[in-house]
């Protein structure tokens, strides 16, 4: 834990004022982005406990399926000893004094393990003091349990709801006594989602369904080409369709705005636009590859000599390894709801970014952040695109230009056409073996594009490029290891999608792993547990995915098993895919998944999510694939990038590796390994070794 | 144009939009029905899944003219306290991750149920086939419409 988290921990609580009666607690939370302890207290999250006793926590985590809203609640609910029938959650707006707000890199859990339950239990020590101050008892009698303090010698007992406004004038105790784990009741157990029931009636509020006075509904039509220009339109055409109030050009391109959806998007047709394709009109995928094979490799880690290790093996091995680009394709396309007038702005935007997307309008219009009123809805997906503040900062345009409430929607060929692709690249590997199949030499090449070369004009993320994460951050040992970065820059969107770098770097690492396991004539499992360092904790989930998916024993007639691990977001996953190719077309019929996440928080949402990576990562390794020609992207729809659907959708058996370790991510940990899984079954398979992802028919 | 008439979850609506109006945006913009989804505009997803006359239908794809008349019913509808089997058998097997394909996915399965009381593992494929889901929660789908069709909702 780094000094920073030490520092700002030791003011984490406060009692601070909210509107309401009632026990407030701020608190906050450490985040990624802190440098220094900040000014003054600035609480990321606040708890509330009001007077009839229902408990509030007011929270800065988006929820886009990873079920945030329920894991927080429960690490405060934990040690306030909390009736969860009377447990609250309510979303945030965009707020500096919650600090920078951002649900990415899978670290809501993991940054609030503890304060959350810190504030809990300072809650419950107060509402302790406070009833043994009434009672003229000794505290140390008192007990809480169940949102009341009993005090069992005179069998007194008092709710929350009653001590509230006494408890807030208690003093906040600086470092409450935290539950053993052996004592929890919440933690660890299967606790039911919270939004579960709203999202089974239609009555979650997704950005989409956001409906206000005299609100307009908006579509715009963008140049194809990044970088491209409006070149003409027909707007009295477009105006003549029944509905369309006004057309307007934003930065972006050009916004129809109507009555209805479809009026717009109707309209937007009759618009004709047509585009100059500026800089980037001569991007394909050609010019791709030549980009990726001649940027110059920068060494990022190197240990050892490896090209005298390899010039010195009995055996090399060799491969490269070939991945597209992606798009995130969220079930609930981009979309925002946006009123500007004169001096300020209204949002309400599913962004997994507020602070970001509320900063970046305040930028776009030259107003102060305070002005900039940013409500966070339900996110119909994120994965990562939800991050980016493009589609707030365009909504609120479209506003201001046509002087109303607007909500631009997305379509999803827009939506396809206009993400921030996951990088495309290549990855070159090399490694060394002696007689006796010891692996002496290692040297992995990433050939990728950098987003934060692109975003903030800097690849590096800490002491490395961003491009490196999952490779340079490898577990394996060799007697020489290396691992280097080739970096071009390209006009295309680039963005985070779920799991980022680690997508790419685990295929490729994961399938070498077995193509030199081979050179060495030993097991998949074996020889990657022969290579792991002692430390590393996919040690633990290799050998328990395996056992649980009969790894060793021989698989169903016309089936093969492939395994693969990969470390991500502190969190340790290894998978056992089980295959069958019929004709043509593979067919994954069992995954079997091992996590060592740390303490899992909710195993239910543990299966959930590494249910959902493994989803999201076979759609992309079976047939996701962005192609880009003339500067633009061709496919467009659900037609021709299609996810994986229930008929294709395998058999998944999670298993945890127990753990007191501090929580792990799990948002994005389950994906990495699933595709180079399922490639190293494909090879047990058929003897055929892919080494392009998308896998397509074999 | 003349008021196209629209019954929605047991309802007379009255109308007044272009006879072409796919009803998925008749029911979110004009009617305020916003349960159901927008996903793709191209019949490939099945987030705008309604109930006409119990079948399953893709409401982007049905000019309201020629859905006037019939029975519709929405997510906001299938029961009036969000208790129909099927919900409860999705809150109890924790099915939704984000929830935005669950409108279409629910009224999938209801369709499926009425036409076939005790489907298999190959009937549920053919009939949520059709209705994505980027979560990852086709298995919990399947456990939940076998768990209504066992007679256990919850």
């Amino acid at each position: 834990m780094s000094a920073v988290v030490k520092i700002t921990r030791r003011r984490f609580l406060e009692v601070t004022a909210g509107t309401g009666a009632g026990l407030w607690l701020g608190v906050h939370l450490p985040g990624r982005a802190e440098a220094a302890e900040p000014a003054g207290f600035e609480p990321n999250a606040w708890l509330r406990i009001d007077p009839a006793g229902t408990v509030t926590v007011f929270l800065a985590r988006s929820e886009m399926g990873q079920g945030s809203y329920t894991g927080m609640a429960v690490l405060v609910a934990e040690e306030l000893e909390a009736d969860w029938t009377k447990i609250r959650v309510v979303q945030a707006d965009a707020d500096k004094r919650f600090g920078t707000m951002s649900t990415g890199g899978s670290s809501s859990v993991r940054r609030s393990f503890e304060p959350l339950r810190q504030a809990g239990a300072a809650a419950r020590e107060m509402l302790v003091s406070a009833a043994a101050r009434r009672w003229g008892v000794d505290r140390g009698a008192c007990r809480a349990q169940q949102g009341e303090v009993a005090h069992a010698p005179s069998g007194r007992r008092l709710g929350y709801g009653a001590l509230t406004l006494a408890a807030a004038k208690e003093a906040v105790p600086k470092d409450p006594p935290l539950k053993d784990p052996k004592e929890w009741r919440l933690i660890g157990r299967k606790v039911p989602r919270l939004d579960a029931p709203d999202k089974t009636t239609g009555r979650a509020r997704f950005g989409i369904d956001v409906r206000v006075p005299g609100q307009r509904f908006a579509v715009v039509a963008r140049p194809p080409v990044q970088g491209g220009k409006v070149k003409g339109f027909d707007a009295a055409r477009a105006k003549r369709v029944a509905g369309v109030r006004a057309v307007v050009e934003v930065p972006s391109g050009v916004a129809v705005v109507a009555d209805s959806t479809f009026a717009a998007i109707q309209g937007r047709e009759a618009l004709g636009a047509t585009f100059d394709p500026g800089p980037n009109g001569a991007l394909d995928m050609a010019l791709v590859s030549k980009l990726l094979a001649e940027a110059k490799p920068e060494p990022v880690r190197s240990e050892g000599d490896v090209e005298k290790a390899l010039a010195a093996a009995a055996r090399k091995v060799e491969a490269t390894y070939e991945l597209p680009f992606l798009a995130h394709a969220t079930m609930e396309p981009m979309n925002c709801t946006a009123h500007v007038r004169g001096g300020s702005a209204e949002l309400w935007v599913p962004t997994q970014a507020p602070t970001w997307a509320q900063g970046a309008v305040a930028k776009a219009f030259g107003l102060p952040e305070e002005k900039v009123k940013l409500h966070v809805t339900f996110l119909g997906g994120g994965f990562g695109r939800r991050a980016l503040p493009d589609f707030a900062v365009e909504a609120a345009q479209v506003s201001k230009a046509a002087g109303e409430p607007v909500q631009v929607l997305w379509t999803r060929e827009d939506d396809v056409r206009h993400d921030h692709y996951r990088p495309a690249g290549r990855n070159e590997l090399w490694a060394g073996l002696s007689n006796d199949g010891k692996l002496l030499a290692w040297h992995h090449r990433v050939r990728t594009f950098s987003i934060g070369q692109q975003l903030f004009g800097t690849p590096r993320r800490g002491d490395r490029p961003d491009v490196v994460e999952g490779a340079a951050t490898t577990t394996y040992v060799a007697g020489a290891l290396r691992v280097d970065a080739a970096i071009p820059e390209i006009g295309l969107p680039l963005g985070w999608w779920r799991s980022v770098y680690s997508s790419q770097n685990a295929f490729a690492e994961e399938c070498f792993v077995d193509e030199v396991a081979l050179a060495a004539g030993k097991d998949p499992l074996a020889f990657r547990l022969e290579i792991l360092a002692a430390s590393s904790r996919l040690r633990g989930a290799l050998e328990l995915a395996a056992a649980k998916a009969g790894w060793g024993t021989a698989p169903p007639a016309g089936r093969a098993r492939g395994i693969a691990c990969h470390s991500s977001f502190g969190s340790h996953v290894a998978e056992v895919a089980e295959v069958s190719v019929e004709k043509g077309r593979v067919r994954v019929h069992r995954v079997v998944a091992a996590v060592d996440c740390g303490v899992a928080l909710n195993p239910d949402s543990v299966e959930h999510q590494i249910e959902g990576a493994i989803v999201y990562g076979l759609s992309a390794a079976l047939r996701g694939e962005i192609t880009v020609s003339k500067g633009a992207v061709v496919q467009g729809n659900f037609d021709d990038y299609e996810p994986l659907r229930m008929n294709e959708m395998p058999a998944v058996e999670v298993h945890l590796v127990p753990s007191r370790e501090a929580p792990g991510g799990l948002g994005e940990p389950g994906l990495p390994p699933i595709a180079p899984a399922v490639a190293n079954a494909l090879f047990a398979l058929t003897g055929k070794r892919l080494r392009r992802l998308p896998l397509g028919r074999v | 144009m003349a008021p196209l008439t629209l019954i929605v979850n047991g309802k007379s609506h009255a109308v007044e939009v272009a006879p072409e109006t796919p009803l998925l945006w008749v029911l979110r913009d004009t009617l305020g029905l916003t349960g159901t989804k927008f996903g793709c505009g191209i019949a490939q997803c099945g987030a705008c899944t309604v109930l006409v006359d119990g079948e399953a239908v893709r409401s982007c794809q049905l000019p309201a003219r020629e859905a006037a008349g019939h029975r519709i019913v929405t997510i906001e509808g299938l029961s009036a306290k969000g208790d129909h089997p099927l919900q409860q058998a999705w809150v109890a097997e924790q099915v939704p991750q984000c929830g935005y394909c669950q409108s279409g996915q629910i009224l999938a399965a209801a369709a499926l149920l009425s036409r076939k009381p005790r489907p298999t593992d190959a009937d549920i494929d053919d009939a949520m086939a059709g209705v994505l889901c980027r979560c990852g929660t086709y298995n919990r789908i399947r456990r939940a419409i076998h768990r209504v069709a066992k007679g256990g909702a919850t």
